[in-house]
């Protein structure tokens, strides 16, 4: 580290700056997204466009894509070296689902 | 400031929250953390589904709900978990400057988000007298949407407190995982709101 003494501030490589920029490009794309899917769900249920059968599959599979964008994108879940995160994330989910599973049988039987 | 350059080192590495064994153990642990959070809102939203519809002939989901200051709600979260991406790509470039300046348009945002469910809930309470104690929908309701408003409250402060506390120090290796774990939190924080417009509003306006 000590060798890099003639970058004179603490400042970052300019290869490391571009990827950086690509990188926020992606995130503003994928913030467009989100928008889009919030929008068309709101939009879904407030104009009643949709048979009430299909309206509430749809707008969760939105959701759920959505977080999908969230965690991947937003929370880095698709760089390297997210193994940990993403054992945690799914072992929390797998227990979500079956607190979901077992609460929504308790009720509908 | 300190001359340590085990902590403000002459060039910054590309991913200055995971340099440390300090930062890389906080990853780890707040990841820990997100994924037992999964879980406790999971029983919260699991309540809520059992009990929507036990309103004890009380307000009903359908005619409390008004979906203008939801989606309002909505992308004020929404757009602040974009900012904190920007806080977080200021971070990386080593510009602390910028990154408090998206840091403190987060806390806009988050502020404001946090204004308006306080007066929806005041809204529910004074005009159609819907609390926790109307019905099991209400108890169900407070107590996850709360729960939610509760983990935004906390987050401001979390996120006000680091931003006085580092503000004179600049960015080093010491404080650069302590923003990107806020930056975490922040963005669990959007995932947990999104299932609630989908979950609690929207299907409470379908039925």
């Amino acid at each position: 580290m000590a060798d890099n003494s003639n970058s004179n501030d603490n400042d970052v490589n300019s290869f490391q700056k571009q990827k950086n920029k690509e990188e926020m490009q992606k995130q503003l794309i994928t913030f467009a997204l989100m928008i889009l899917f919030t929008i068309i769900a709101f939009v879904v249920v407030a104009t009643g466009v949709m048979d009430g059968m299909f309206v509430i599959p749809v707008i969760l599979i939105l959701a759920i894509v959505q977080v999908a964008f969230q965690l991947y994108y937003f929370m880095h879940m698709k760089d390297a070296g997210h193994g940990m995160p993403a054992v945690m994330m799914y072992g929390g989910v797998w227990a979500a689902v079956l607190a979901l599973a077992a609460l929504g049988v308790i009720t509908w039987w | 400031m300190s001359h340590d350059h085990s902590i403000t080192p002459e060039s910054m590495p590309n991913e200055p929250e995971k340099a440390t064994q300090e930062g890389k153990n906080k990853f780890i642990g707040f990841w820990f953390f997100l994924g037992g959070e999964t879980v406790l809102f999971a029983s919260l939203f699991g309540t809520y589904i059992a009990l929507r519809n036990s309103t004890a002939d009380g307000p009903t989901a359908d005619e409390l709900f008004g979906l203008e200051l939801v989606f309002i709600m909505t992308i004020l979260l929404l757009t602040s978990s974009l900012t904190s991406v920007y806080a977080m790509y200021h971070m990386k470039n080593n510009n602390f400057k910028k990154m408090q300046l998206w840091l403190g348009i987060t806390a806009i945002l988050g502020l404001s988000f946090l204004g308006s469910e306080i007066y929806e809930f005041t809204h529910y309470i004074t005009g159609y007298d819907f609390t926790f104690r109307s019905s099991a929908f209400g108890s169900a309701f407070y107590t996850l949407v709360g729960f939610h408003g509760g983990h935004v409250t906390f987050g401001m402060a979390w996120l006000i407190g680091l931003m006085i506390r580092n503000a004179k120090r600049g960015l080093n290796l010491y404080n650069a995982p302590k923003f990107y774990v806020f930056s975490l939190y922040w963005h669990f924080i959007d995932v947990i709101w999104v299932f609630i417009f989908t979950v609690v509003y929207l299907m409470g306006k379908v039925g």
